[in-house]
């Protein structure tokens, strides 16, 4: 056994000396378009974070850290100088210069028939200026200090390319990046394979050729991996982790990640919220979920831990904000909500329901990793608690038009924070809802305190990190300590199964980067 | 005949605009794909630019207006998701499916006629016996798991099969295939037996039935009394006889195993169509499920006219509608 | 016809004797009919017998999710057959799981099989115009993928076990419809319906004295298949989120449950209702066979 495994490492390492590998990669979703600008999706960014680069980049925590930029600075409120590294090229030879940048942007929201453009990070922005050409000065409409975070998502293309169509990128004709991987096939609904760029500026890449392939079935990738088909898989199910770790042929690689599984309560509605009810199952007029010591009480009600241990077998951790506290603008005093059953009958009888009421949880079952079975047990808690609950769970399609049409009482979501700071979360799901200034656009229980807005308003003007993170943090100890405007259940952890032999250090956005996955030395 | 053939495909154009239909209706009650597509960060702006630029800001009957305009103009709309013409894309996929649905027929018919047969004409010896009770095995076990055991046995476990995906394609009169090299073979093997399972169980059973059947009638006895080889009657007489029913469920499957291979495609990872019309209807992208809805249903259409005109051919007493008036 | 008449009978039998003896002639057809009488049984008693509640979310410690077959909870029952994710015991959840698939399953074979070897037979009878009507309805029908069909369902009625009923009934009754239809033409053409028709039969008469009784052999098999089938679709329904409600399992959905731990070895989440229902449909198949061959005129010895 271990013979054969110091020879399977040898033959690793000696390969890789020689002529370097190929990786092959198990995806969960489909990739759907190689434009990098048609369709912001989650497995398209990966795919082009291979190829294409952006001004600003993150880090496995979402940090961030030179790009295409090699510094950036706010000159005043609104007016940002980026100075651009110089010396990189673009695959097809040419330099990379302002020019490039300027027609990126002009190009973002533009792209016609996108079904998600990256347009929401280049609102803000009024105007873009050469100055020579490695620098480029931006001036937004009002501060804005989330500049950087959210050049972090813009993928840069070559002014040559800026004019072509979305059907160009999908024959690779288009695509033209400056990353350490270039084009190299895309089949729709099966695969992407990639070829290593030898001139990249920076850490030349570990494989000649990546071929990532499109396994959506958990159970069909795990497999995969198994069978030695794929060397490494993302996503890979908590009901197979602990037989994954036991598996000499496999190690994982895991990170607690920025999504947050939470429930929304319907705060908005006076009375006759549809699915309250009374412990019979009779609707009923009143509507307890406004009060903030009753939606205290049925977080009071989960045992967290209990959850995160068998229902998603120690793969996530407990929650009681929207990102863990390593993340800008996190608060420092909220932990995760004790588990305590008698407090939360006292509050429930101090609210003026000491029997209870019924309701029914509304849930996704193809979304979030377990969503149908953590609402399952969401349930048992509260009906042990005398809180009668049904669960109705139904495919992400069915279940966000209804939510987002106001249709249900309780709702099990999930938020992942792609701009990797707290004001993403806060302003999406605590804010009222005001379609003018782009506020609370998934606040599906129509939680609404003026105290809270106020405070996120100001501090998304706050150009300073420092004072920006402080006021972010008392925002959400208000939103979630004092009023309980949304009940944080856990933050998921994600998992990537790997061949033994490769490393990758996982990413807490959920990415699955070829370029950050190493072939161990010994 | 022509004129019997005709009729049958001007019937289809008014059954292909009563889908588009009800699968636009259908659609736009399920759920609003602005809500999907969109990136969960997207503000109420964001969503409306959504809405606007795939044309969902209009009212539903006005939506399908424009579809039907398009139609005309051999337009079917593009994807949401893909921003491509949904035909292509359709059509793109095809040929995976096609490939995987004839290796699962040459599977179901190839080995469910000569097992239907022979527990049919020994209905009471041992193997017969064995077929009929390893058959319900087939139909009462859900694909997925089927298809996950077959993964953890041959790829897995032996090591004999890839696990998922499609292998390496050639060209075929213009077409992708993959099913002409043997690496891709490899590939195609277990989708294809996960997807012939249920085929096969039907086909044998209800050979067997037929035979069972037909064997009591008095022109087979008749012609066993004749003293004609047993391979004759066999293959002549009784095979003529039990054709009928039996072409109308291989062509009733058939239609089935192209328009709906969409678990074991999942679970497999096949890149045809039945993965595309999952993902899509969970996308809510109506003009991929309009434009595969029309595909498929025109498909049946073709099929079941094949095989109502191959009842005639097979027993000439059948008369085709037209002639009754 | 060509029966050769019995010598001698002992005594004159009544049809329903008759049809009891042949059919308990058979020994495996004898284990079908006890086999399938015991599992109609337990599922009627099911809250009878079962040692827990699985509908009851009160009821379910998710502290004993996952235990394997045998094992203790902390509760100190024992799980004859071990629990699934929530808890669950799987024995009691197999017994109750069992009741909502053969309802599920019978209801929806029943209720497609009379609408659409109806709606066949007649359409094979009637020709012209209504048979073009009845069996281009058909094709759309089959042209519909099951799935869309029960995501529309499920989007526009919700969730629930009759729900699921009429998807099933939807997606099937155009297989019996075809099914029916091609045997029907093929006796419509036969000798005997002219003269049928020339003796002034009525056409009730005629559809239902001789052209079903007829269509009946090809569509018993397609029927014993398709009860089955429509249990193990609406597990794969469940598979893809669309089947039942979670706190309410069916075997399908059960095995649909299953399906992720068959990696880890939790074989019985899966395994356990995988063999009540094949040994279900075993039943259900072993009793259609003979009562085809009973029914059959033509097998009669």
């Amino acid at each position: 056994m271990s013979v054969h495994r110091l020879v399977a490492v040898l033959l690793v390492a000696f390969a890789t000396q020689a002529h370097p590998l190929d990786l092959d990669i198990g995806l969960s979703t489909p990739v759907t378009t190689m434009d990098p600008h048609f369709h912001n999706l989650s497995p398209n960014n990966s795919i082009a974070k291979h190829i294409f680069e952006t001004l600003v980049s993150q880090d496995d925590q979402q940090a961030l850290k030179p790009g295409l930029a090699e510094s950036w600075k706010a000159l005043d409120d609104t007016t940002w100088e980026i100075k651009l590294r110089r010396n990189v090229r673009w695959h097809d030879g040419s330099p990379f210069t302002a020019e490039d940048v300027l027609a990126t942007l002009k190009r973002i929201p533009n792209v016609p028939n996108s079904p998600a453009s990256f347009a929401i990070y280049t609102r803000p922005i009024a105007d873009a200026k050469a100055k020579d050409a490695h620098t480029v000065v931006l001036t937004t409409r009002a501060p804005h200090p989330l500049l950087p975070n959210d050049l972090a998502t813009l993928h840069v293309i070559s002014a040559k390319t800026a004019g072509m169509a979305t059907p160009d990128y999908n024959s690779g004709k288009a695509v033209n990046g400056t990353g350490p991987y270039k084009f190299g096939e895309y089949v729709s609904g099966d695969r992407v394979v990639l070829v290593a760029n030898d001139k990249y500026y920076g850490p030349k890449p570990a494989f000649a050729k990546v071929r990532f392939r499109m396994i959506t079935n958990s159970a069909a990738r795990v497999a995969a991996l198994l069978a030695g088909d794929v060397q490494m898989i993302e996503a890979v199910p908590t009901a197979d982790i602990a037989m994954l770790k036991k598996d000499a042929r496999v190690s994982l690689a895991s990170t607690v990640s920025n999504r947050v599984i939470y429930l929304h309560m319907d705060s908005g509605r006076e009375r006759n919220s549809p699915f309250v009810t009374d412990t019979a199952g009779k609707a009923m007029e009143a509507n307890p979920l406004r009060d903030p010591r009753v939606r205290k009480a049925l977080s009071m009600m989960i045992d967290r831990n209990t959850i995160v241990s068998r229902i998603m077998e120690g793969e996530a951790r407990p929650a009681g904000q929207f990102l863990p506290e390593t993340f800008h603008g996190t608060s420092k005093r909220l932990a995760a909500e004790k588990y305590d059953p008698e407090g939360a009958k006292q509050l429930l009888a101090a609210a003026g329901y000491p029997n209870g009421f019924g309701l029914t949880l509304h849930t996704p079952n193809n979304r979030y990793i377990n969503d149908e079975k953590i609402s399952q047990a969401v349930a048992q808690f509260l009906t042990r608690g005398g809180i009668p609950t049904k669960v109705d769970a139904m495919p992400s399609a069915v279940f966000f038009s209804r939510g987002s049409k106001l249709e249900f009482s309780f709702l099990l979501a999930g938020w992942g924070a792609g701009t990797g700071e707290n004001s993403s979360p806060l302003r999406s799901l605590v804010a009222s809802f005001d379609p003018k200034l782009g506020f609370g656009a998934a606040n599906r229980g129509r939680f609404s305190d003026a105290g809270v807005d106020a405070m996120i308003h100001t501090a998304l003007e706050t150009i300073d990190d420092t004072k920006r993170g402080l006021m972010l943090a008392a925002a959400t100890d208000k939103a979630i300590g004092e009023l309980t405007g949304v009940i944080p259940m856990h933050y998921e952890v994600s998992t990537w199964g790997l061949k033994k032999g490769l490393a990758y250090k996982a990413r807490v956005d959920q990415y699955t980067l070829a370029h950050e996955v190493t072939v161990a030395k010994k | 005949m022509t004129v019997y053939v005709l009729r049958r495909l001007t019937q289809a154009l008014l059954v292909l605009f009563v889908t588009s239909g009800l699968v636009f209706g259908g659609l736009y009650l399920v759920g609003d794909p602005v809500e999907i597509l969109v990136n969960p960060q997207a503000d109420q702006e964001e969503r409306a630019r959504t809405a606007a630029a795939l044309g969902l800001d209009r009212p539903a009957l006005e939506q399908y207006g424009i579809f039907l305009k398009g139609v005309f103009t051999g337009d079917l709309g593009k994807s949401f998701v893909f921003g491509r013409p949904a035909l292509e894309v359709i059509l793109e996929r095809m040929p995976a499916t096609l490939e995987l649905a004839f290796l699962a027929m040459v599977i179901s018919v190839g080995l469910g006629i000569p097992l239907g047969l022979y527990a049919g004409l020994r209905p009471h010896s041992f193997g017969a016996k064995t077929i009929m009770a390893g058959s319900i095995l087939g139909f009462s076990l859900p694909t997925f798991w089927v298809g996950l055991l077959l993964i953890m046995v041959f790829a897995v476990q032996l090591g004999w099969l890839p696990s998922t995906g499609r292998g390496p394609t050639t060209e075929f009169l213009g077409v992708q295939v993959s099913i002409l090299t043997w690496e891709g073979l490899r590939y195609a093997l277990l989708p294809s037996l996960n997807l012939a399972l249920f085929k096969l169980s039907l086909i044998i059973r209800l050979t067997r039935a037929q035979v069972r059947e037909q064997s009591l009638l008095d022109y087979i006895r008749f012609a066993r009394a004749k003293g004609l080889q047993r391979s004759r009657v066999i293959g002549v007489h009784l095979m003529k006889n039990i054709l009928i029913p039996l072409v109308t469920v291989i062509g009733l499957e058939l239609g089935s195993v192209i328009a709906f291979a969409v678990v074991t495609e999942t679970i497999f990872a096949w890149p045809g169509m039945g993965k595309l019309v999952i993902d899509s209807i969970f996308q809510l992208d109506r003009p991929i499920v309009v434009a595969y809805l029309l595909v498929t249903v025109f498909l049946f259409i073709l099929i079941n006219l094949a095989v109502d005109l191959l009842y005639s051919a097979l027993d000439p007493r059948v008369r085709l509608t037209e002639h009754k008036g | 016809m060509s029966a050769v008449l019995p010598a001698a009978l002992p005594a004159p039998q009544t049809p329903l004797q008759r049809f009891l003896e042949e059919f308990f002639d058979s020994r495996i057809a004898t284990l079908g009919f006890v086999l399938l009488a015991a599992v109609v049984l337990v599922a009627l008693v099911a809250p009878l017998i079962a040692p827990q509640n699985p509908y009851d979310l009160a009821k379910l410690d998710l502290m004993d999710s996952r235990l394997a077959p045998g094992e203790k909870g902390i509760g100190g029952a024992t799980y004859l057959l071990g629990t699934d994710g929530q808890g669950r015991d799987m024995l009691s959840a197999i017994l109750y799981g069992l009741r909502v698939s053969l309802y599920v399953g019978v209801v929806s074979g029943i209720i497609a099989l009379t609408l659409g070897a109806l709606t066949g037979v007649c359409a094979a009878y009637a020709g012209g115009r209504i048979e073009q009507f009845v069996m281009r309805v058909v094709d759309i029908q089959l042209g519909f993928p099951t799935i869309l069909v029960a995501l529309i369902l499920l989007a526009v009625l919700g969730k629930g076990v009759d729900k699921i009923i009429i998807a099933l009934v939807c997606v099937q009754w155009a297989y019996y419809a075809r099914t029916a239809r091609s045997a029907a033409l093929v006796e419509r053409s036969k000798e005997y319906m002219e003269a049928a028709r020339g003796l002034g039969l009525s056409g009730t008469r005629i559809v239902l004295r001789h052209l079903l009784p007829n269509a009946l052999p090809p569509l018993i098999v397609v029927a014993t298949v398709q009860v089955a089938h429509a249990i193990a679709l609406e597990a794969t329904l469940s598979f893809l989120g669309l089947g039942l409600p979670p706190t309410e399992p069916s075997l399908g959905l059960l095995i649909a449950n299953g399906y992720e731990y068959l990696m880890s070895g939790k074989y019985w989440i899966s395994f356990y209702p995988g063999v009540a229902l094949l040994v279900t449909i075993l039943a259900i198949n072993l009793v259609g066979d003979q009562l085809r061959d009973v029914l059959n005129p033509r097998l009669a010895k």
